[in-house]
């Protein structure tokens, strides 16, 4: 057994031993350099994996096969997009504000490499325990609306302009139902910091975790999380502010070779961070399904989890139409801040009612209901009547 | 440390002075607005490096999530993006120039008369969200309330002032809405 | 730990660039960015208080900023939205012409 809790602990073993090399006074600071190091170089790793495995995914989907040239099944693909976007000219053009124009990307890369540092990994292997750890998280992630209206403004281009006004108001709107969906887990839990959260779901009933997503409002709030970060990211279906068929490529039009390969690394790994955060809110972070597997490693567990989250958000890229703006502000203020609200209210009667039947009984009418009703008043002004047909005479 | 001052405060004083600076004297509006994002930034590393967590993620949350995005927007959408049309400086500038330098002198010299450059450091505050949870909820009940309301009414307050005015239908529209 | 003396004089600076910009500039919303910095001065020798402060745990400055930080996006909102219709009426933003109170 001590196999196992060595395997699981083995980088934490490894910063301490590499730490122990310097002298003391420098090895707090070791350590973090040596953390950040892993943080750097394992998630665009893993984007490199993933933009093999998504357009892989999306042409199985689409009924053709995904890249397949490079390397045996295309897997080197990511090498070639890599030395592509290097070597590209960078074209700035002459009208576009320089200095924003080169900062955009910049900021954006910035931002979200520093949301990681709140992600609990594994067992012990957080970058910074932060007692508002996940107001951070929340706080950076405002700040990537502010690089991408950069990049759309200094292009001087209306296209970009335009996606990125889209872009902005998009995530603002879908920025308080995240926020709403993740305070029922503080609610519940008491502490914003997510090693806490992740520790909260760690105990099991029998053979089954206590992870808030099997209950009623974790449940609910996973979901109004999961469609919130995918709007957040500005990921299929809620991707009109980079709509290839609409806006050119929306904000950033403008940009070629290394900076655009910046954007696409940005938004990728926001969408890891956020979907990192989904686990470590509702699925219980590191933590094993079942308790027999607890001699798996945590951080196992953890990536297998991401994993999983990344082929669903590939599978609904694949699958779901894209939205309208109008039908997407209308989703996010009139079905989803509702919804959060009320899955606030039926959390907090959860926690107070004790233990039983009757609260599960409560929260998934109140649940239901409320969803039943809300996508009926939505529903209410579009009269769905016969089909009818207008042909060019 | 640099005469009783460490590095990293005056790294951080010299990034929040420059931003501020920078929204002074830049001419271009949309900078001005980034440089004010660059302050706000400064500001919250100045509250974290004074113990203030949860102050210093409000700040960027706040101001930088939510202000200075609605400046941004403010400017695109009253035209004030591209080349100015009038002057940038008002014609009293130089009054307006010279009691902003004295209230500076006014405060500076309150300062340094009332404290000592050495001051005695205090312990590190537990101002943990807990503690401030429960500080909201019970001692500062009444004051979270009546913001809530203020907010809720200033928001309300700006968009109906904001709102452009409901047009009149004209028969075009109506014709159109027959077929 | 650096003095209190030290942050006292940036809140100050802050403080005296941001009412410079209020008095000096044209456009309306440069003034409101000013009185944005002012704001963000005095939560600073708020929190700089608060930290030198002999009873840190009673959270008072702490709550003030908080407070503050709120009040100040609430007021941020409705200026804005005055510019933005004075805008829209008038065309312009600029303060100088902002001079009389009818048309």
């Amino acid at each position: 057994m001590s196999f196992f809790s060595d395997l699981d602990q083995v980088f934490v073993l490894l910063q301490h031993w590499i730490a122990g090399l310097f002298p003391v006074w420098l090895q707090p600071v070791v350590a973090t350099i040596l953390g950040v190091i892993a943080i750097v170089a394992a998630f665009p790793g893993i984007f490199a994996v993933t933009t093999v495995l998504e357009r892989k995914g999306l042409g199985r989907i689409q009924n053709r096969l995904g890249p397949n040239r490079v390397g045996p099944l295309g897997i080197l693909q990511p090498v070639a997009d890599g030395i592509k976007s290097l070597t590209k000219e960078d074209i700035v053009p002459l009208s576009a504000d320089a200095v924003v124009h080169f900062l955009a990307p910049v900021v954006l890369v910035v931002a979200v490499f520093l949301g990681f540092a709140v992600l609990p990994i594994g067992r012990n292997m957080v970058l910074a325990d932060l007692d508002g750890g996940l107001l951070f998280f929340f706080a950076i992630g405002a700040s990537t609306e502010l690089s991408i209206f950069m990049a759309g403004w200094s292009s001087r281009n209306k296209y970009s302009l335009l996606g990125a006004m889209r872009a902005v108001a998009q995530m603002i709107s879908y920025e308080v139902p995240l926020l709403l969906s993740s305070v029922v887990v503080v609610m519940i839990t008491g502490s914003l910091s997510t090693v806490k959260i992740v520790e909260a779901q760690g105990g099991f009933t029998g053979v089954l975790p206590h992870w808030y997503v099997f209950t009623p409002w974790g449940f609910a709030g996973f979901a109004l999380f999961t469609v919130a970060a995918l709007a957040e990211t500005n990921r299929s279906p809620f991707d009109l502010p980079e709509g290839e068929s609409e806006l050119v490529a929306g904000y950033f039009t403008e940009y070629s070779g290394f900076k655009f390969a910046l954007f696409f690394l940005g938004e990728y790994l926001g969408m890891f961070s956020i979907a990192g955060f989904a686990i470590t809110l509702f699925l219980g972070g590191w933590g094993a399904p079942f308790s027999f597997l607890g001699f798996v490693p945590s951080w196992a567990w953890f990536f297998l989890k991401l994993l999983g989250a990344i082929a669903f958000f590939i599978w609904l890229r694949g699958t779901l139409p894209r939205l309208r703006q109008d039908q997407l502000m209308n989703f996010a203020w009139k079905f989803m801040l509702p919804m959060a609200l009320l899955n606030l209210l039926v959390a907090g009667a959860w926690r107070f009612m004790g233990e039983g039947w009757l609260r599960w009984v409560i929260a998934i009418v109140i649940l239901i209901g409320a969803y039943v009703l809300l996508g009926r008043t939505l529903m209410r002004k579009q009269k769905l009547g016969a089909r009818s047909y207008r042909y060019a005479d | 440390m640099i005469g009783g001052l460490s590095i990293v405060f005056l790294m951080t004083a010299l990034l929040t002075v420059a931003g501020t600076l920078a929204a002074a004297l830049l001419r271009n509006l949309v900078h001005c607005a980034l440089s004010l994002t660059v302050t706000f930034a400064g500001l919250a590393l100045l509250y974290l490096q004074l113990d203030a967590q949860f102050a210093g993620f409000a700040q960027i949350l706040v101001y930088i999530g939510a202000v200075a995005i609605l400046v941004v927007f403010a400017i695109l959408l009253t035209r004030g993006a591209g080349i100015p049309e009038y002057r940038s400086y008002g014609s009293n500038w130089f009054a307006g120039l010279a009691i902003a330098a004295a209230v500076f002198a006014l405060l500076t010299w309150a300062v340094m008369k009332s404290f000592p450059a050495t001051a005695a450091v205090a312990s590190s505050p537990a101002a943990t969200v807990q503690s401030i949870g429960a500080a909201l909820m019970s001692t500062y009940v009444l004051p979270l309330e009546i913001v809530a309301i203020l907010l809720t009414v200033a928001l309300i307050g700006a968009v109906i002032v904001a709102m452009p005015e409901a047009k009149v239908s004209n028969s075009l529209t109506e014709k159109a809405g027959e077929r | 730990m650096t003095p209190l003396a030290a942050f006292l004089i940036v809140a100050a600076l802050v403080f005296a660039i941001g009412l410079a910009i209020a008095l000096t500039r044209r456009n309306g919303i440069l003034v409101l960015i000013g009185i944005e910095l002012m704001l963000n001065a005095a939560n600073l020798n708020l929190i700089a208080f608060w930290r030198f402060a002999p009873h840190p745990e009673a959270l008072i400055g702490m709550m003030f900023a908080i407070f503050s930080i709120a009040v100040a996006a609430a007021e941020a909102a409705v200026g804005l939205g005055l510019i933005i219709a004075y805008h829209r009426h008038s065309k312009t933003t600029d303060l100088e012409a902002m001079t009389r109170m009818k048309g």
